[in-house]
């Protein structure tokens, strides 16, 4: 049901971008959904399709994997699809009663989704290739410049180990709790919105009840242990750029570049 | 003989070579119970024991339908439990108390919570205080007082009464009770093994036991089953499979201290039996053995 392979889990392997340094990923990432976001024109959307397409081939990751990023935000894909149809002003081409369908509604919904899916494919490849405790050092790699003006990098980033840590341990929890709420009769999935929501309170107070249960244990362990964040704490590998990072960081800045330059021309 | 009870029954819940696997087709792939086959009848207090991840806990989870076999058959209170628009209301006739059911609770009142069962029954409000009072006395809590409660202002043990409440409250023919015990006091254990049996007998329920209390099974079960990897190894009556002390050690299970005290006499040559299961028995053992000194 919902343990086992959890969405964006770390999936082994040997790729190159498994190679990469994370701070190089989160740079890339971040730069290519700047891109993403930012084209205006076809020349620009074959920018960063080459650039997205490269990288999926590049992981070596299998495609039901994949697939499986762009299946768990088909919801948000569908509703932004059909928003922008219906709602988008223009010339006519279908009216269905009250809804009517214009060409640029049809085309502007085409392109959001485009965009949308680009976005997550992209945006789930550090967390497929990185496991996450890598993941949360890179991001405090990034961060720790900005701690001079105030920044907590070291909390955030311990924030954020945490958060992905207790993801598993949530979902293996919220399984046991609808089954045992099922075994007293409870059904989750019918009835009116009203109603639907009624039904997951005896799913989410328990889980809530949990989670912040857990939260006071784990202050607690780290307390007594002494904890004290970012002052002076080592790792056990430091991060180092390799060539590789330089070229993939160059890489995507250059595609950012492309796809502002080919804006303004 | 009893009127109306047919010569041969067949059992409650039977089970023909089980098979589940854990994730199929990923590289998390874990077959966690292996062609099981037992029958248990009904009314029957019937304990599973094994050490952890044995798969106790998953074979229980088939008995209401939450999971269903990979291969082989489940048939509960003759109801394949593969059919799903039948299983779908399994959890009517099959109550399964979690491992720590206490941490289920979401009803600001353990009156509501009792009664979450019971609503979704359909039965009318008059019924459901009804069955909501005395899941409670059984559980010895007191409904007015204890029912007035919200469940996360109370303790643990009583919590814990609570949520077994809200299970008893459905009236299931079969009870299952996954590690009921664990964590509580000696004496919260006794209670509550005390009004397991007594819904047993109000009922006539048939109860399963998933638990590592080897004194529990000792003192409550009439059959015991044995699990060690996923695999059935033993089944029987406890004074049986406790005779079987080095087959249990070998996998990680114990015995109940007075049958492992005959066991240690036996080895130092005394002439004691050795498939005693409680102090008592134990007691008049030691007891012959001092008289005859």
């Amino acid at each position: 049901m919902l343990s086992g392979i959890t969405l964006g889990q770390y999936i082994p392997g040997h790729s190159l971008l498994h190679l990469l340094d994370p701070r190089t990923k989160v740079i890339g990432v971040l730069a290519s959904a700047v891109s993403i976001i930012a084209f205006t024109n076809w020349q620009g959307f074959v920018l960063v399709t080459l650039l997205t397409l490269t990288a999926l081939l590049v992981s070596k990751l299998p495609l039901g994997i994949i697939l499986g990023s762009l299946k768990s935000l088909w919801l948000l894909l569908v509703i932004t699809f059909l928003l922008q149809t219906f709602l988008t002003p223009g010339t006519l081409l279908v009216e269905l009663g009250p809804l009517s369908i214009s060409r640029e509604g049809l085309f502007a919904a085409g392109e959001i989704v485009l965009r949308l899916a680009l976005l997550i494919l992209i945006a789930f490849l550090p967390t497929l290739t990185t496991p996450p405790i890598k993941l949360t050092a890179g991001l405090e790699g990034i961060l720790s410049p900005l701690q001079r003006l105030g920044v907590p990098a070291h909390e955030l980033a311990l924030m954020m180990t945490l958060a992905l840590r207790f993801i598993p341990t949530l979902l293996q929890e919220a399984e046991v709790v609808i089954s045992a709420q099922r075994s007293r009769g409870a059904g989750f999935t019918t009835g009116s919105p009203a109603r639907w929501a009624k039904s997951l309170l005896p799913l989410f107070v328990p889980l809530f009840a949990g989670a912040l249960r857990r939260a006071d244990d784990l202050a607690v362990a780290m307390e007594s242990r002494c904890y004290r964040g970012g002052a002076n704490r080592t790792r056990m590998s430091t991060l180092k750029f390799s060539a590789l990072d330089y070229v993939v960081i160059g890489v995507t800045l250059a595609v950012l570049a492309g796809v502002v330059a080919l804006r303004l021309i | 003989m009893l009127e109306g009870v047919p010569l041969f029954m067949s059992p409650i819940i039977e089970i023909d070579k089980l098979t589940h696997i854990y994730l199929p087709g990923t590289p998390f792939q874990v077959t966690s119970l292996d062609s099981i086959s037992l029958d248990i009848e009904k009314g029957v207090f019937f304990a599973i024991i094994g050490s952890t991840g044995s798969g106790k806990s998953t074979l229980v989870r088939h008995f209401n339908g939450l999971l269903t076999p990979a291969a082989g058959k489940v048939r509960v209170c003759g109801i394949d439990i593969s059919d799903k628009r039948q299983r779908r209301n399994l959890w009517r006739s099959v109550g399964l108390v979690f491992q720590q059911p206490e941490q289920q609770l979401f009803e600001e009142t353990v009156f509501a919570d009792v009664a979450f069962g019971p609503r979704n029954m359909g039965l009318s409000e008059a019924e459901v205080t009804e069955r909501v009072h005395e899941a409670l006395r059984l559980v010895g809590l007191d409904p007015l007082e204890a029912g007035r409660m919200s469940p996360f202002h109370m303790s643990g043990g009583m919590r814990r009464k609570a949520a077994i409440a809200g299970v008893l409250a459905l009236k299931p023919e079969v009870l299952i009770l996954d590690e009921p015990t664990a964590g509580l006091d000696p004496q919260g254990k006794r209670h509550l093994m005390k009004h397991v049996e007594e819904f047993r007998r109000r009922e006539g329920a048939t109860i399963i036991l998933v638990t590592h209390d080897m004194e529990e099974v000792a003192l409550m079960a009439e059959r015991v089953a044995v699990l060690n990897r996923g695999r059935l190894v033993m089944e029987g009556k406890p004074r049986e499979i406790f005779s079987r002390a080095a087959e249990l050690f070998a996998i990680g299970l114990d015995l109940p201290a007075p049958t492992h005290l005959m066991h240690q006499l036996r080895l130092l040559g005394k002439p004691v039996r050795t498939d005693v299961l409680t102090a008592a028995e134990a007691e008049e053992e030691i007891a012959g053995l001092l008289g005859e000194v």
